[in-house]
Formats: C-alpha cells, structure tokens, sequence
C-alpha cells in the first residue's frame, strides 16, 4: 500500500514537473506548479512530516501560488510561443542535461549515508511540536537569518512599487 | 469490524447526511431570509415548499448543460470540480460526536483523526480559491474574470486573520487533533460554567471567535463579503458562464464551506458536543425543547386557519413528540446528545451566517481590503501574542 502510493504520488509530481516546462500558457504551468506541491506534500505526509506538509499546502500551494495565478491574471498573459531551438541547444541540450542529471545523482550518492533505506512510517517526530521545538533551539541562527532575509526582501519589494507611483 | 467496511459505511452515512443538509440548508436559508423580508418564501412545492430543494435539484440535473464556444475548456471543466471536492474533504477530519458503542462495534463518530486536524482544514480551505479564480479565468468573460480576481485577493488577505485567530485558541489547547481540541474543552468551572475556550482561562477567547468568524465570512464569500459574485456590479460574478450541473457545483461549495466554517468554529471555540451545562440537567433540554415544539403544533393545530392545518400541524406535534421520547432512551443518549449539542451549536453559526445575509449591505472593495490589513490583522496578531502571554505566564 506504501510503495503503490509512493509510485502513484512520485508519478503525479514527475508528470506534472514535466507539465510546467511542456504548458505554453502561463496559468497551466502555474497550476502544474501546483500539482507539483500537492504531490509533495503528499509525499511529506508519508514520511511522517506532517507539519511540513500542512505548511506546504498552506504557504506555498495556499498563499504563494494564488498570489502567482492572481497576477498571470491580472496581467492577463497569453500563451508563449515557441521558437525555433538555436544551433548551440540543439547540440548540447542532451549531452549538457545528461551530465547534470548525472552530476546531481553522484552528489545525492556521496551525501547521503550508506546501506541505509528510507521506510514510510519510521520517522514519527513531525509534529508541529517537534519542528518547532528544533527551529528555536538547535536551528535557532538559521531560522532568524531567514527571517531577516524575508524582511529584506519585504522592504525591498515596498521600496520598489513605492518609486513606480512617485 | 472490518475497519474497511466500517469506514464505507460510515463515509456513505455522512456523504448522505451532509448531502441533503446541503440541500435543507439551502431551504432554511430561503425560508429565514423571506421573513426577515416579511415574504413567505418557498410555498409550493410541498408543504412550506420542504420539497422545494428536491425540485431544484431535479431542475438543475436535468437542464442542458451547455460549454460556451470562447472558453478554455479543460480549465473550464475542471474548475467546478475543484470547488465541491476541495469543499467537501474537510468533512473527513471533522468529528461529530465522541466514540460510541453500536451493537457492540465501537468506533468514533468522525471518519479520520489526524494529528494535524486544524491544519488539515486550514490547508484545504486555503487551496479552494483555485475553483473560483480558474471559472473566473476560464470562462473568458470580463465579469468572470473580475470575480475571479477578487476572489483570490480576498482570500489572500482573509487567510491572515483566519489563521492566526485559530491559533490563539489552538495555545490554550495544546493540540491539532480535533478530538483532542473537544476533549480539551470538556469540564466546567465552579460545576457551571463551560470550560469552552471562548470562557477557558487564562485569557477566553471571545476577540479570536469574533475574528474567526468574520474571516469565514469572507472565506465563503459570504455576504457581505461577496465580492466575487456582487449581482449588481458583476451579474453574477465567477459563475456567469456556468449552467446546470456545473452551476450547482459551484452552489454546493459555497454551502459545504459555509458548513465546514460552522462546524471547525463549533469544535474549536464552542466545546464542541459538550453540553453548556452539567450532565443530568442539560440531558433534558432537548426533550423540553421538542416538547414545546410539539405544544406549540397542538395550540395551531386547534386553531386551523387553512383546511389542512387541522391534520398537519399535529402530524407534526407528535413527530416532535417521538423525537422527543427518543432522547429519552437510556441506550440511545451517548449517541444522540452530543449529537443534539453540535448541530444545535452549528445551526446556530448557520443561522448567525444567515441572519447577516437577511441585515448587511456590501462591503465596498476598497473597504474591503482596507479592514482586513488594517484592522482584522493588526488585531489578530495582537490577540495572539496576548494570548501566549498569557499562556507563558499561566501554563504550569
């Protein structure tokens, strides 16, 4: 039951990654987008994590996106049309995405830890009490970091559309 | 029991219950705002029109349902489906009442726990703007498209002040899962007074409760949040180019949110099925409630005013009168009591939504977003911190 939901999850986030590239319209490479992030979330929640995933669905999927879609509407963008691939993609496209491919295979290889596989149910500490508890003690510096890197961003952001008014 | 079958059973039992709800809230609402308007709303069909949602549904399965030629027609398709299943999963994690014994089968009166109930809702409702911006852009119609646009910047913005009032409570109650959040609210203080988190000490919860329900408000598009579909300015808004079955998905949504926004404010913030007052006393409150029904029915029955009132308002008495008896039985109480306590709790909610539907005009739309970042949320955030202020200071 583990493995056919893993598969069918794993399946549905691949079909839809691929979707957001193959779309021409924006808004069908948004909600493949959001495929993506469901499936993920799914498969969050497998591994135990389910605060991640809530958070997920509710940040990314919930808030970021809908924010995304409002805008392509606003802006009411048409579909993109495709031209013709240069003679330098044509060439390397393949051989350059093949060792890439590659490459970040032998990382995933040599990072993570030996003979050890990964089983659906193992990991028990995902709750919102156990994440919280890690992200104000031994993820403290990080975590501030990031927050005063959202603030600038915030700002910057406000900063910007404030010039385009005046 | 098979937990399988046991789950089937129980899925179909509350598919069914809600289902029809749906249809009967839909009526109720009819008939509630037609006297506040001093009409007497649906009358036909049926009885006091009770079979007016069965005609409804009848009307809209059987209409054609036509796809205007300019539309995008995969998102077009999709998008009403979105709305009445992203509308309906929260069903699933909501408790109705505690574990109950039947024919030696015990099982909880919800179909899934999970540990991150709360969340669960909160993720769901939050992705269910898509159904309303994709019929909005899909339907390529500038109507639509405004609705849709409004739909989504209203959600974005109500998201903020729905979320951080649910967590407040959530700090007093120490937990997600929704059997535990009821379980936390059981007992009262001094034998009297409920131990709900809008009373629960150290800080009780009443500004949370206020702000929740004005963002579900505004999460269900609600009156008078409802923007999105504002007849006057935009026919009728995301659902123009939507007939039929498709129509009534989109009318299903709205009503299951509305349901799901009653039932998550219950659990968190009323008690749940907990009674507002100690066991052997509130045991008898519904009882006495039917049986005044029912004197009521026998007073109007003796004083017929049409032919028919002679038989059908003392039908109706001594069905209230059997219902009545029922929640006398001692084997059937654990089941139907904190059953009788939840819906009477949610019917409230429902009829508050209602009642407000009947009394306030529109929000204009700068209004609108001026209310939700400039005052729900500023207040949100401080009702939050003063409530894990509080919870520090207080917690043991």
């Amino acid at each position: 039951m583990d493995a056919f939901l893993f598969l069918t999850f794993a399946a549905i986030a691949v079909v839809c990654g691929i979707n957001i590239i193959v779309q021409t319209h924006p808004i069908s490479s948004a909600l493949s987008l959001v495929g993506v992030m469901g499936a993920l979330a799914v498969l969050y929640l497998m591994l135990g994590a389910e605060f991640i995933a809530a958070a997920q669905m509710i940040v990314y999927a919930g808030a970021i996106m809908v924010l995304f879609v409002f805008v392509i509407m606003v802006l009411n963008a048409g579909g993109e049309r495709l031209t013709k691939r240069s003679a330098y993609v044509r060439i390397f496209g393949v051989p350059l995405m093949a060792m890439f491919l590659g490459l970040i295979a032998f990382v995933i290889q040599a990072a993570l830890p030996r003979g050890e596989m990964v089983t659906f149910g193992a990991f028990t500490r995902g709750g919102p009490a156990d994440v919280g508890r890690a992200l104000f003690t031994q993820y403290l510096l990080p975590f501030e970091v990031v927050s005063v890197l959202i603030l600038i961003a915030l700002i910057g952001a406000i900063v910007l559309a404030r010039k385009e008014i005046d | 029991m098979n937990f399988y079958l046991l789950t089937l059973i129980k899925t179909g039992l509350i598919a069914f219950v809600l289902l029809t709800a749906l249809a009967y809230i839909q009526w109720i609402e009819r008939k509630v705002l037609a006297h506040i308007q001093l009409r007497p709303g649906p009358y036909r069909v049926g009885p006091h029109g009770l079979l007016q949602p069965l005609a409804d549904v009848i009307k809209l399965i059987t209409k054609e349902g036509f796809i205007p030629s300019h539309v995008n027609l995969f998102f077009y398709v999709l998008a009403p489906l979105l709305a009445v299943a992203l509308a309906l999963i929260p069903i699933a994690v909501i408790p109705f009442g505690p574990e109950i014994d039947i024919f030696g089968v015990r099982t909880w009166m919800q179909l899934t726990d999970l540990k991150i109930g709360a969340l669960f809702v909160l993720a769901v409702s939050s992705v269910g703007v898509y159904g309303v911006a994709l019929a909005g852009w899909a339907s390529n119609n500038k109507y639509s498209l405004l609705g849709g646009l409004r739909s989504s910047a209203q959600m974005i913005s109500y998201e903020l002040p729905y979320a951080l009032a649910l967590a407040a409570p959530l700090l007093l109650l120490n937990t997600l899962s929704f059997r535990e959040i009821v379980n936390a609210q059981a007992g009262y203080y001094l034998g009297f007074i409920p131990r709900w988190t809008i009373f629960q000490a150290p800080l009780p919860q009443v500004l949370s409760f206020i702000i929740f329900l004005i963002a579900g408000f505004a999460e269900t598009n609600r009156i008078p949040f409802d923007l999105p579909e504002a007849e006057n300015e935009l026919v009728a808004g995301y659902h123009v180019e939507y007939a039929s079955m498709k129509f009534a998905a989109f009318f299903m949504a709205e009503y299951a949110n509305m349901v799901t926004v009653a039932l998550v404010t219950t659990l968190i913030f009323l008690g749940g099925w907990h009674a507002p007052f100690p066991a052997p006393a509130s045991n008898y409150i519904p009882v006495v409630a039917h049986v005044l029904i029912a004197a009521i029915a026998f007073y109007h029955g003796t004083q017929p005013i049409r032919s028919w009132d002679k038989y059908t308002f003392p039908a109706t008495g001594v069905i209230c009168l059997g219902i009545a008896g029922l929640f006398l039985v001692p084997v059937l109480q654990p089941i139907l009591m904190p059953l009788f306590w939840f819906i009477a709790k949610a019917g409230l909610l429902l009829f508050v939504f209602i009642w407000i539907r009947g009394t306030l005009p529109r929000f204009r739309y700068d209004q609108l977003m001026n209310f939700a970042w400039t005052f729900l949320f500023p207040l949100a955030v401080l009702n939050l911190l003063a409530t894990g202020f509080m919870v520090a200071v207080f917690s043991k």
